[in-house]
Order: C-alpha cells, then structure tokens, then sequence
C-alpha cells in the first residue's frame, strides 16, 4: 500500500470517532425525564458546543497524533518521490532508533539508546528528588502555618512560577559558569582550585531540571494535603504515632492522588524538556528531546522525528498507566 | 386573573418507580391548596409536574380547563418558588424581580414601574439595587415571591419555601405569605412536610403518602375526622391502639385492644371482626376519678401554656396533653391515675400506616 | 533544648534551604542585570548601571518577539476559553458511557509533552492544509495558537468544569419557569455564574502562552515569538541583558500578583461585611417578628 494512499484513511477516522460515541450514546440507558441536548442547550448553543468540541478534539488533538503516527511509518523521500514506488509504510524510522542504520542490523544505536534512557532514569530521580524536596513545605502549609502566612508563601511561590523556562535555565547558566558565583565561592573557600565545569559535567542541567518543574510539585501537593482533617493527624499523634509513621500511613495515602498527579506531571515535563537540555547541557550531554529536535532542524527528517516522538509518546502513556495501576487511580482522579 | 388546577388521574414514574399514583384532584381558582406529607411522598413530583419539569406518565394535568401536555415550564401561567429559593446570586434584586418582564423583550426602564410595584407589594421598596446576598433571610423569601409574582402567573406553586428560616420567623412568614395570597387572589399551591404550615396557612389539604393522595379536606376535617390510619397518625400526635371490632352501633363502634374495648366514631363503617385502630389525640385522653383507663404517669413535661404528660397503660405507652387553662393538676411521675378517653376514631388497618 | 525547639529549628531551616533554592538563581541573575561586565556576572560587583536595559529595549529581535508573543497569547486567550467552556458543558452533559472516553481525548493534551504537540500540530496542519488548499493558514502564528490551545484548553477546561460542578441546576429551572428560553438561560444565568471561572482561565491561558516554549518552538516554523528568540540567544552565548529581561518579567509578575491580592483582599472584606450586614438584618427580623 501507497502510503500516501493513507491521507484520505486519515481523514476518515474522524467520522469514525464520532460514529463511536454516538453508538456509546446509544448503549447508555435511557435516563428517566432527561432533557435532550438540543433542548437543554438551545439550537445555537448546541451547535457552538458541537463545533468547539469537535474542532478541539478532532482537528487539534486526535487527527494532530494520528497524522504524526502515521509519518512515523513513512520514509524519507524527496517531494518528488512522493507518491511513487517507493513511498511504502516501513519501520525504518524506528529501525534507526534501535540500531542507527535504516538497513543493518546488527550494531546496537548506543547514543540514541543511551540518551533515551538516561532521560527517563534521571527524569524518574528529579521527580523523586523534587517529590522529597517539595513535601514538607507543601505539608508545612497545608497543616502547619497559619492562613495569613499560606497566603505570604502562596504569593512567594507564584511569582517565580511565571517565569519562564528558558530564563529559569538561563539563571543556571549564569550561576554555574565558570566565573559563576558557585565556582568563585568554592574558589574563594579553598574548596576547589580551578573553575569546576558544572555545565559539562551536567550538574547544572539536572538541577535546572528539578528547579523548573519544583513548583507544579508543590500546589497539587499542597491541595491535595490541605483536604486531610487535621483532627486525623492529631488523633494519630494521641493515640503515639511517631511522626513518620504519621505521614506515611495517614498523610500520604490520604494525599495520594495529588502526588500521583503531580509526580506524573513532574515526570512528563522532565523528561519532555527541551529548554533546559539545550542551554544547560554540554556537548556530551544525552538527553532525548534534542535529539527529537535535531531530527527536524537538523537532520531534516520529519519522518524520523515523528518516529521519535511517538517513542516519547508512548513512553508517557506507558507511565501514566504504570501510576494508574500502581496507585489504583481512574484518570479522572489523577487530573482534578 | 387567577385559574383551577385539575390533576386528572395523573400517574408519574421514574423508570419502575410509581412517584405519584393516579392523584385526582381539582383546585379551585384562589385557593390556597396545600400538600402535606413526608418526604419522598410524591409532593415535590406533583409540583414539578404542574410547572411543567415533568410529564406525568399518565393522565393530564389542567390549568384553567387546558391540558398542559406539550406545553414548557416557560410557557405556562404557573410560577414556582423553589426550596432554596433559586435566586440569581450575579443579579441586583431589582433585576431578579424584573427577570421574567426582561426575558419577555421588556427593557429595564419599561419594567421599572412593574418592578417598584411589585416591590412596594412585599414591602421592599428600597431595597432593589441589593445584591441577594446583603438581604437577611426573610427578605430573600420575599424577592423570590416579588419575582414569581412578575409577569401574574395564574397559579403560584410553592416547595417548601420557609424550610431553610428560624422558627420564629417561619411563623411569621406563614403569616405574611397568607396575606400576600389574599391580596393578590391567585391559586396557591403549596408543599410542605410540616403539618403546622399546612394548617394555618391552607383553604385545603391533601394528606400524601407514597405517591397517593390520602386525604383532601380543610384542616380541621383532617384532624379531627381523618379518613386513614396513615392521616391519623402524620397529621398531629396521636395514640393508636390496634385491635378488632367487637360491634358496630349506628355511628361509633366498640373495638377489643389490649387496654380492653373501648368505643369511637366509626366513619368508614367497619364491619364486626374486622382489624382496626383506635386512635386518640393526646387532648381526648383526660384524668378522671371515676372509672376509666388506669395508667403510671412516667414523665411529665412542663411547656408553658401546655403540660405533656407520658403514661404507661399495662404495656401500652400513651400520651396525654393538657392545656393551661383545662383546669386540670398535672399529675406526678409515679403516680397511677384514671383515664377518660373523650374522642376516638376508628380506622381500617393499611399497611401503608407508620 | 526540647524537641519542639528542635522541630521549629529544623523547620526555619528547610524554608531557607527552600526558598534559596528557588530564589538564588534569580536573585543572583537580578543582579547581572545591574553589573557592568558584558558577561552576566553577579560578583565582584563592579558598578551599577541600567545600561542593559537600554541593550534589551533596543534589541529589535526581542521586541519583536515580545510583540508576537502577546498577539498569539491575546488569540490564544480567544480560543481556548471558548473550547474549555464547551469542552465542560460537554463533559457534564454527556452520557457516562462516552465520557470517559471523552475525557482521556480533552485531558491527553495535559500529560502530552509539549514538543510532540508541537510537532504534531506542523505534520497535521501541513498536509491538512495543502490536501484542502488552504495553504495560506499554514502560518507561524496560526500554528502556534493552534499547538498551545490544544492543551491551554484543557487547563480552562479544568478551571471551568470545577466551577460548573458548583452550579445550582435550580437557577436554570427558576429562570425557565419565568419564562426565559434555553439560549437566554445560557447567556443570563449560566454564563454570569461561571465568569469568574473564565477569567481566570483566560489569565492562566495568557501566561501559559506567553512562557510557552516547548510547543512554540515547533509551531512557529520560520517565525519568532519572545521564548525562541531568548533561547536563540541563550544558546549563542549570554549578555547581562537577558537578565535585564528576566528582571522586567519578574517585575512585571510580581506586580500583577499584588495587584490581584490587594483586589481580593478587598473583595473578601467587602464580602465579610455584607454577609455580616445580612446576618445582623436576620437577626433584627426575629426580633420583629
């Protein structure tokens, strides 16, 4: 098959979607004294509904990811070539993931490899790291302070929020350079006796990665936290709790969509980054997301690059279901 | 202008639920109607239908002679107040009395003297640039009578209105709510699960209980001459003694309980060896020195202008009520006394009874 | 010392530690801001001078993308809080059966990566427009606004359904039974209550735009908004001046979100005062009556 042949496919799918919830619509059973759709909304609102909806789902979500997939499986081809004999589905895209070569296969692709699980191995270590971090002063405010000080530190944590993430990682390069205030510091201590290369060395990019995402961290957090009766953690206290065992078994489990959520969060953004990897990483650096970048504007293969982001796609996806099952969460928990 | 409301066999169903069942009934133009039951009952099923939230399932429901079917709550001459009174928190007062007038093309200047007038009816003349939430409670109770009143619905439908208020001000409202019907001289259809509401406020009752109308009748009928053992024991305080018929005479009849045959009226003219109820208000049970019932009194609670006094015949507990002005001592925890039962009804068992 | 000490000494540390970790990188930017070495560096501090904001504001590229980057988040602000508000009133409409359903395609857009929004987006809308000839809305801009309000939406989506989930469903059946139609029960009633709701999606969805870089950098194709440009010139090397910018941005945040404290403040005392007002009106009527 053409795989240009695959548009018109494509474009079905659509109608596909929408014949399916339609046929879920009639499985539901009739609820009793229920207004209809049309009646309940009145005409023109329910044709705005249905066109919003549907351009948001359809033409800026669902067909987006499938067009995407669907280059994954096609080669590279001059425009041209389009269309012709040799415009066939294949796996090589993703042939040249695993082994660098769209042909042979019998060298493993090292540093595509390398970087892909880096990413996920370090992202998995920032979340846990930024989870560790964040916990106590989400806890601190959710239990502790008193509410005029939630608001002082509400109102601290929301400004450095906004900026944003190139600047964040721009403040790391600033620091960490090699006339940066941490190596004239270490310097002036005695500590070090040369400027110490944190860029190279990835110092810098692995805390610029957990500083960037700190703070989606502590708001899920602190919500989900906040919701606990304090009178639970009293009674715990009463009744000889030690402290950790405190959190552990009643602050925790009762918090646990929030930090589901926001570690998922957390992870997706990391290992999704891109701003902090190209301004803080050195050149040994491995991280995944430029390299995805480097497909498009470098290499200019799209069809590459859409192999590779359906890697990270699905890498996400199977995280997300990974926490869900762990935690024994619906979706709809997760994202409140 | 003002309608009757005719509920003509009207059945609703919620899927295999019978919410009302086959309710007939005619409410006369400018009446105040009410229906009294617990909840659940079907009387928040009944009014939802009259405005139009519902279709009965079967039979019809009449506003002036014209069947409702096919007709939205938009369209119809009824206006309904709603438990939590449903007002508009994003709207001044001012506009939420003039809604209805608004969303009939009506510009805020040509509504303005329609808005005043209504106003100045329940007495908050000053009060119309407000937001709702800077009025007190019963104020609120009176925007949302202003603003169902706006466009002169036929039939004004009432669901508990007064619920949320204190007692104190419930009573007083009850009072003003009476007035406010009679001078605007609209039917009024009003649902309550308190019996004192439905007493001083109604023309007439109707008594339900599981989706069926028990009873219609003005309120002295239904507490003095209930029809069922259902409106017997919801309607007031009541002592019910079960037993058998022994004879029938005339009027009254001689049931066998278990403090013995006792006497009282017989209105549904219940055959000899039938199961039946005695019930006895707790003001027709009087302390006698002759014979009578004999009973411990086991407690005896002081309310003012009323002593409550709790008895205990053989195993059967009893109570009694005595006014301040009945001329009677109250008795003493302890102490045994006789019993005079001045009026009695008898009723048929059902098991829809409490 | 007791243990309570203990825990409160343990306790003002961890916020130190806390918040120099999230201050310190800033603070010590800020300051680059105002050196006079061309290199970003906060000590030695060798004079103080506004001279790099003169540098930034002079920058052509930077204005430039500072002017896009506020036309795409203006757009973005115009469509994404119409697709969230429908996306709410759907999801709250919809049958059970279809909602999860439902819900896993509104909210993926949240837990996807930005970059494959934004590379998704370029492969649909190149080969959607040239299939459908309207090659003219394969645009920077357009593609941009398209990208971030595929997942902006699902945040207001968020915001607003939060609020919808409050509605009394009673006020849509109390303006009925006036005699209101559906469509005017939308627009009076239903609209009014969620306002709020929307406003502060419509803030979220400007400042998630506004610091977008992930999905911009795709969508944007040969065009440029403030992120891409900054991150252009971060990677050539760094100039004091970039801190100029992030120093203005921080200036600027800040001062919105005071501006907002100050105006809830106030709104909450105006709030506590009428409810006491209606409170002490309850009371006066119980005694009259």
């Amino acid at each position: 098959m053409l795989a240009s042949d695959g548009h018109p496919f494509v474009l079905l799918l659509p109608f596909v979607v929408v014949a399916g919830f339609w046929l879920l619509s009639l499985l539901d059973p009739k609820p009793v004294h229920r207004v209809s759709f049309w009646k309940r909304n009145g005409t023109a609102v329910s044709i705005f509904l249905i066109v919003a909806v549907g351009l948001w789902a359809l033409f800026m979500i669902v067909l987006p990811q499938l067009f995407m997939v669907e280059m994954s499986f096609r080669p590279k081809l001059p425009p041209t070539a389009m269309g012709g004999a040799r415009d066939i589905y294949t796996f090589e895209n993703y042939r040249y993931f695993l082994y660098g070569s769209t042909r042979d296969s019998s060298n493993w692709n090292s540093l595509h490899l390398t970087a892909f699980f880096t990413t996920i191995f370090v992202s998995v270590l920032v979340t846990l790291f930024n989870f560790l971090f964040s916990y106590p002063l989400a806890f601190y405010m959710a239990q502790v302070a008193t509410a005029a000080r939630v608001r002082l530190l509400l109102l601290l944590l929301i400004a450095p929020y906004w900026i944003n993430e190139v600047l964040r990682a721009f403040a790391f390069r600033v620091m960490f350079a090699g006339s940066g205030v941490i190596n004239r510091a270490l310097q002036g201590l005695g500590i070090l006796s040369e400027p110490f290369d944190f860029l190279g060395n990835n110092v810098a990019l692995y805390m610029g990665l957990s500083y960037a995402y700190l703070l989606l961290l502590v708001f899920p957090l602190y919500n989900a936290v906040e919701s606990l009766d304090r009178r639970q953690i009293e009674a715990a206290r009463d009744l000889g709790a030690p402290w950790w065992h405190i959190h552990l078994f009643i602050v925790m489990p009762h918090a646990k969509p929030g930090i589901a959520s926001g570690c998922t969060l957390v992870l997706m953004l990391t290992s999704g980054a891109l701003a902090a990897p190209l301004v803080l990483g050195g050149p040994r650096t491995l991280w995944f997301t430029p390299i995805v970048y480097d497909r498009f504007y470098q290499a200019f293969n799209w069809p590459q690059g859409s192999a590779y982001a359906f890697i990270l796609l699905l890498t996400c996806v199977a995280f997300v279901l990974l926490v869900l099952r762990l935690t024994k969460l619906s979706l709809g928990e997760m994202t409140k | 202008m003002t309608a009757d409301v005719h509920l003509d066999a009207m059945t609703v169903r919620f899927g295999p639920f019978t919410a009302v069942d086959r309710a007939e009934l005619r409410i006369a133009p400018g009446e105040f109607f009410s229906f009294l039951g617990p909840s659940g009952c079907g009387k928040t099923t009944i009014l939802r239908t009259i405005s139009g939230f519902i279709d009965p399932t079967e039979g019809a429901v009449r506003i002036g002679g014209k069947d409702m079917a096919g007709i939205g709550a938009n369209k119809r001459p009824t206006a309904l107040i709603f438990q939590n009174l449903a007002l508009f928190p994003m709207m001044s007062v001012a506009d939420n009395v003039g809604y209805a007038l608004r969303v009939r093309g009506q510009s805020r200047k040509q509504r303005q003297k329609r808005v005043d007038e209504l106003l100045d009816l329940v007495a908050l003349g000053d009060q119309g640039s407000k937001m709702v939430d800077e009025l007190s409670g019963g104020q609120r109770q009176r925007v949302a009578i202003a603003r169902a009143l706006a466009v002169e619905p036929q039939v004004l439908l009432l669901d508990e209105p007064l619920s949320a208020l204190d007692l104190k001000l419930r009573q007083h409202m009850r009072r003003e709510l009476r007035a406010i019907q009679q001078r605007v001289g609209i039917t009024f259809i009003y649902i309550t699960h308190d019996q004192g509401e439905a007493l001083t406020m109604s023309d007439r009752i109707a008594v339900m209980n599981r989706g069926r109308i028990e009873q219609v009748g003005d309120g002295r009928t239904i507490y003095d001459h209930p029809d069922t053992d259902f409106v017997a024991s919801f309607v007031g305080e009541t002592n019910a003694l079960p037993g058998r018929v022994l004879e029938m005479t005339g009027e009254t009849a001689v049931i066998e309980t278990e403090l013995g045959p006792l006497s009282g009226v017989n209105p549904r003219k219940l055959m000899r060896g039938s199961a039946a109820k005695l019930f006895i208000r707790p003001e027709a049970l009087r302390p006698t020195s002759g014979e009578g019932l004999s009973a411990l009194v086991t407690a005896v609670a002081y309310e003012g202008n009323l002593t409550h006094v709790s008895l205990l015949a053989g195993a059967t507990p009893l109570a009694m009520l005595l006014g301040a002005g009945d001329g009677f001592a109250p008795p003493s925890p302890g102490e045994t006394i006789n019993l005079a039962v001045t009026h009695a009804t008898i009723l048929p068992v059902s098991d829809a009874g409490i | 010392m007791s243990s309570r000490h203990i825990l409160k000494l343990m306790t003002g540390f961890y916020m130190l530690v806390f918040f120099t970790y999230l201050f310190g990188p800033l603070a010590i930017m800020g300051v680059t801001a105002f050196n006079t070495p061309s290199y970003p560096q906060a000590f030695p501090f060798e004079g103080f001078t506004w001279h790099w904001f003169d540098v930034l504001f002079a920058d052509s590229d930077v204005l430039y993308g500072l002017k896009k980057s506020l036309t795409i988040g203006v757009f973005v602000v115009l469509l994404s809080v119409p697709l969230g508000l429908a996306g709410a009133l759907v999801m709250q409409q919809i049958n059970r059966r279809a909602r999860s359903l439902y819900y896993l395609v509104v909210v993926s857009p949240v837990l996807t990566p930005g970059v494959i929004i934004g590379i998704s987006t370029v492969i649909f809308w190149r080969d959607f427009t040239t299939l459908t000839g309207m090659r003219f809305m394969y645009d920077g801009m357009v593609l941009t606004v398209l990208g971030q309000s595929s997942f902006i939406a699902a945040y207001c989506m968020l915001i607003i359904l939060a609020r919808l989930q409050r509605f009394d469903r009673g006020l849509e059946e109390a303006a009925l039974d006036l005699g209101a139609s559906h469509t005017q029960v939308f627009f009076h009633v239903l609209l009014p209550f969620l306002r709020p709701a929307m406003l502060s999606a419509g803030v979220l969805a400007f400042l998630s735009s506004f610091e977008n870089y992930n999905t911009t950098t795709f969508a944007i194709l040969a065009d440029k908004t403030l992120t891409t440009v900054l991150a252009g010139r971060v990677r050539q090397g760094t100039t004091p001046a970039l801190s100029a910018l992030a120093v203005t941005i921080i200036a600027v945040t800040v001062l919105g979100a005071i501006v907002y404290e100050v105006v809830k403040r106030r709104e909450d005392a105006r709030r506590d005062t009428k409810l006491r007002a209606a409170e002490a009106l309850d009371a006066q009527e119980m005694v009259a009556a």
